[in-house]
């Protein structure tokens, strides 16, 4: 598989399983308002994903839709980061990932559209810029919110940036495809958007009164293909359907 | 109920409409939250270009018994729309 179709399925499966875990509060959000927020923000997600994944097929070259990319690969297949699965929980923890995924999402958007020597690749980020620009405004905003809130949002908070951490780390880890993609100019080395991405988070922890955990051990893999136990219940119930009916059309 | 979100009444700017519009009101804890949720609740099919929110309580509206009095005087009054006046043929349509 080439550099820039594996770079594609990297960035339509993260946009794919989050868009899918931020659905699953849908009618469940603690209020009406929220709960559309979080409907637009997954269809946001779901909507880049289209396109992500169509670069991909189309990169590929054996025919394979966007929804084929989607419906039918297995685990092993996903080259999300871990981050992406982890388990809504509470509000807090859902909105927290959101946080954490949005500070690396809208810089890596913001340089793919500005900068990258792959046409294709900086016409869909030009699309998705604007989105994940306003994700990240407005997980920053709640999780200063919700931290800087009473004791017991904060405790929440807290718990949520303890709970994902560990998962953090893997978005800036480089393999030889991102050697590839860094030294082709067509997507930026993955570390040299670590400084950036501390500075941000730093920055609105601290206006959230949130102590950033001292632990710096990441968890990886699923840029590789290693998934954690959650990311196949995640697609039993996504893929149900087109693997069941396999002639259903929309 | 103190433990609800106060209620906000959102005004809408669409794409060709000059004024804002009354579109719906919602929950929201203060006015910047009310403009973020007044973003996702009323204008995701791409309805506006401006938005404008009002604390509900802020509003002063007339009252519903009072209607009578309020307005059935200026019903009458016909000669209060300028409809009475003979428009010269130059001036076209008004």
């Amino acid at each position: 598989m080439s550099a820039l179709c594996e770079f594609a399925l990297r960035m339509g499966d993260n946009t794919l399983i989050l868009g899918h875990r931020v659905s699953e509060w849908c009618g469940h959000a603690p209020v009406l308002e929220e709960d559309i927020a979080l409907a637009n923000t997954a269809l946001d997600l779901i909507g880049q994903t289209q396109m992500w994944l169509g670069l991909a097929g189309e990169v590929e070259g054996n025919g394979r839709t966007a929804d084929h990319l989607a419906y039918k690969r297995d685990a092993w297949d996903f080259r999300n980061v871990l981050l992406v699965e982890r388990p809504n929980g509470d509000f807090g923890q859902t909105l927290m990932r959101q946080f954490l995924f949005d500070a690396w999402h809208h810089p890596m958007l913001k340089w793919l559209s500005e900068n990258s020597a792959e046409k294709r690749v900086a016409e869909i980020a030009e699309k998705a810029v604007r989105e994940a620009a306003y994700h990240l405004e407005r997980s920053a905003d709640l999780v200063i919110r919700l931290g800087d809130g009473t004791d017991e949002s904060h405790r929440r908070m807290q718990d949520a940036l303890a709970y994902h951490w560990t998962y953090t780390g893997e978005m800036f880890e480089a393999d030889a495809v991102d050697g590839e993609l860094a030294d082709a100019g067509v997507a930026p080395d993955p570390a040299a958007m670590k400084p950036g991405w501390d500075a941000l988070v730093g920055d609105v922890l601290a206006e959230a009164t949130l102590a950033v955990p001292e632990n710096d051990f990441a968890h990886k893999g699923g840029r590789r293909g290693q998934h954690a136990e959650h990311l196949g219940h995640i697609l039993a119930s996504m893929q149900f359907l087109p693997r069941a009916y396999p002639d259903a059309r929309w | 109920m103190s433990s609800e979100w106060p209620l906000w009444e959102v005004f809408i700017r669409g794409q060709h409409g000059l004024n804002h519009r009354h579109v719906g009101s919602l929950h929201a804890p203060d006015a910047e939250m009310a403009i973020k949720n007044a973003r996702d609740v009323y204008t995701r099919r791409n309805e506006g270009v401006s938005i404008w929110v009002v604390p509900s309580n802020q509003i002063t509206a007339s009252v519903p018994s009072e209607k009578g009095p309020m307005f059935e005087p200026s019903k009458s009054k016909i000669y209060r729309h300028p409809t009475f006046y003979d428009i010269p043929d130059d001036v076209g349509h008004m």
